[in-house]
């Protein structure tokens, strides 16, 4: 292929990933911009392989390249299909891991040529080391992310006596081989950076909570981006550097945006498991008494309350209850009530998750309020029915400095005149942290799978 | 590629990316991030790239590994983002016209 035709597709995918990624930023336009993001890279995909050689050079491996990409189809597009969307932001660690591990073996194998011919130039040489350090910290700490969403480990922040010095000397490890590895060149120090790297993104993320999992998940996210930039420069791809950079400056805007949106600070997210103080497991909890009712009583409530808020989250998911809280806010509408469903931000495991969720069910979008319009409203609220959320609406975010979730806006729903809690059991939420709310006197809870206690529920009111 | 080509690409590029994202609202923080996400998959080029110059076995191993990772970031990414987005069909900021589209 003419080199001037290469160059011009080359470009060509790179102005479907601006657009792309300006798509996705505006609801009407998303799926289209998804679509010419996927475009774009296909035709990267299917140019790289009529790239123009110098004389003399060959195409190596061409068969074994098709079969390569023929097998991640194969894995990747069936995974994508068939997850549950509960489980999507933890795919999407897998996917930004990956994706880390792959820039790493590209910079190392291009190391491993550029090294045939002498030591590579210096410049070279940063780029490589970048691209490896990053990599490898970015897929190791994906894989750990991801861990900590499919609850394979605690969610709780993971912190060890010393931590912090274990981390600093570790970062100070992979710096300082980075530095050998660029003063000295070889397959040895390169080997050690690598392994260092991995071991530095495994200690970086043990430390975050689980509720500040997607902010690190986007951090990583943005971290790959620029691998991807500074192998395009080892490679002389402006391709790849156009589409790193993209990802990598909108990755960063993103995280501050989700950060900003639960009420933290980066900084904070990252390193707060190390400065807070240890939480306090407050031995009176067990003997505390609750308020427990029966759907009966859940039900009379909900019958003769004038305006209902439904607050769902992760629970209400992984009880594939949404059709069941769609049957009974339609049964409530029916009888006059005022239903709306509060919308937290962050409720589900990602900012936004809980909208995918609920429009699977088809619930109309004009019921889902988002926090700062519902906040003013729940005084005047009767009934407020929390379904398997506990963070979001724990008042240890404004009240306990120090805990995890400290400075998160949260939905006020105690000001609210009833409380029902629909919990599977006394076990805090995500984050770990004991909810004080549900030992209030104006709290009733319903404890239960949440589509078996709903499903009581709706049949208890028809009775009515 | 003169370095300072490289440079202005770069910080171009920084400035686009920003600019895109600034404005968007809260219910697209995941499908963006999982967009971005499968937009980096593009290291897939630069894995075909490696694959296609390799000679030695080490080398040719290591990429054609690369080039299954690259893969699966990418197309899953895309498929992945694009079963998000079908939830959103018909679903803009006005009611009415969810109405319509929603069937």
């Amino acid at each position: 292929m003419n080199q001037n035709i290469y160059d011009l597709l080359g470009l060509a995918s790179a102005v479907c990933f601006i657009l792309a990624l300006k798509g996705l930023s505006t609801p009407k336009t998303a799926r289209r911009g998804n679509l010419i993001g996927a475009a774009g890279a296909t035709i990267a995909t299917i140019v790289v392989f009529f790239a123009p050689k110098a004389a003399g050079q060959s195409h190596h491996n061409t068969i074994l390249i098709l079969a390569a990409i023929a097998f991640g189809v194969l894995v990747g597009v069936p995974a994508a299909r068939k997850i549950q969307m509960t489980q999507m932001p933890q795919l999407v660690a897998l996917f930004n891991g990956v994706g880390g591990g792959a820039a790493a073996l590209v910079a190392t194998v291009e190391y491993l040529n550029l090294s045939k011919d002498g030591k590579p130039s210096a410049a070279n040489l940063v780029a490589t080391v970048f691209t490896v350090i990053v990599g490898c910290t970015s897929f190791s700490g994906s894989v750990i992310t991801f861990m900590k969403l499919q609850e394979l480990m605690t969610t709780r922040p993971v912190v060890f006596p010393g931590g912090r010095f274990v981390i600093a000397a570790t970062l100070a490890g992979v710096l300082g081989t980075g530095g050998w590895v660029i003063a000295s060149g070889g397959n040895t120090p390169l080997l050690v950076m690598g392994g260092l790297a991995l071991l530095f993104g495994i200690l970086f993320v043990l430390p975050v909570g689980g509720a500040d999992v997607p902010i690190v998940i986007s951090l990583l996210n943005a971290f790959t981006g620029l691998t991807v930039a500074a192998s395009g420069y080892v490679l002389q791809s402006t391709l790849l550097i156009v589409a790193g950079t993209l990802v990598g400056a909108s990755g960063t805007i993103l995280t501050r945006l989700m950060a900003a949106a639960m009420g933290r600070s980066l900084f904070g997210t990252l390193f707060g498991a190390f400065t807070a103080k240890p939480q306090e497991v407050s031995a009176a909890g067990e003997a505390r008494s609750v308020k427990s009712g029966s759907p009966d009583d859940v039900a009379i409530l909900l019958n003769y309350a004038q305006r209902v808020v439904i607050v769902p989250g992760f629970g209400l998911a992984v009880a594939q209850a949404q059709h069941t809280v769609r049957e009974l806010a339609d049964l409530l509408a029916a009888k006059g009530v005022d239903v709306a469903y509060g919308i937290h931000p962050v409720a589900g495991r990602m900012p936004g998750h809980m909208n995918v969720l609920l429009a699977e069910a088809s619930v109309p979008y004009e019921q889902l309020v988002e926090m700062d319009e519902v906040n003013p409203t729940f005084p005047q609220t009767d009934v407020v029915l929390v379904v398997g959320a506990n963070d979001v609406v724990n008042p240890a975010a404004k009240t306990t400095p120090g805990c995890p979730i400290y400075g998160m806006p949260i939905l006020d729903v105690a000001e609210a005149g009833n409380v029902i809690f629909l919990k599977r059991s006394m076990r805090p939420g995500f984050a770990g942290i004991e909810n004080e709310l549900l030992y209030d006197p104006k709290t009733t809870l319903l404890f239960g799978d949440a589509k078996d206690s709903l499903t009581k529920v709706v049949s208890a009111l028809k009775a009515l | 590629m003169t370095t300072m080509a490289v440079l202005t690409i770069f910080l171009l590029a920084i400035f686009v990316g920003f600019e895109v994202v600034s404005k968007v609202s809260t219910t697209l923080h995941t499908p963006l991030m999982s967009g971005a996400n499968a937009i980096h998959g593009i290291i897939l080029v630069g894995a075909i790239i490696v694959a296609d110059n390799a000679t030695s076995g080490l080398e040719t191993t290591l990429s054609i590994v690369a080039v299954v990772l690259a893969t699966i970031n990418m197309v899953g990414g895309f498929v992945v983002t694009d079963r998000m987005l079908e939830m959103f069909k018909g679903k803009p900021k006005t009611p009415k016209a969810s109405k319509e589209v929603a069937k």
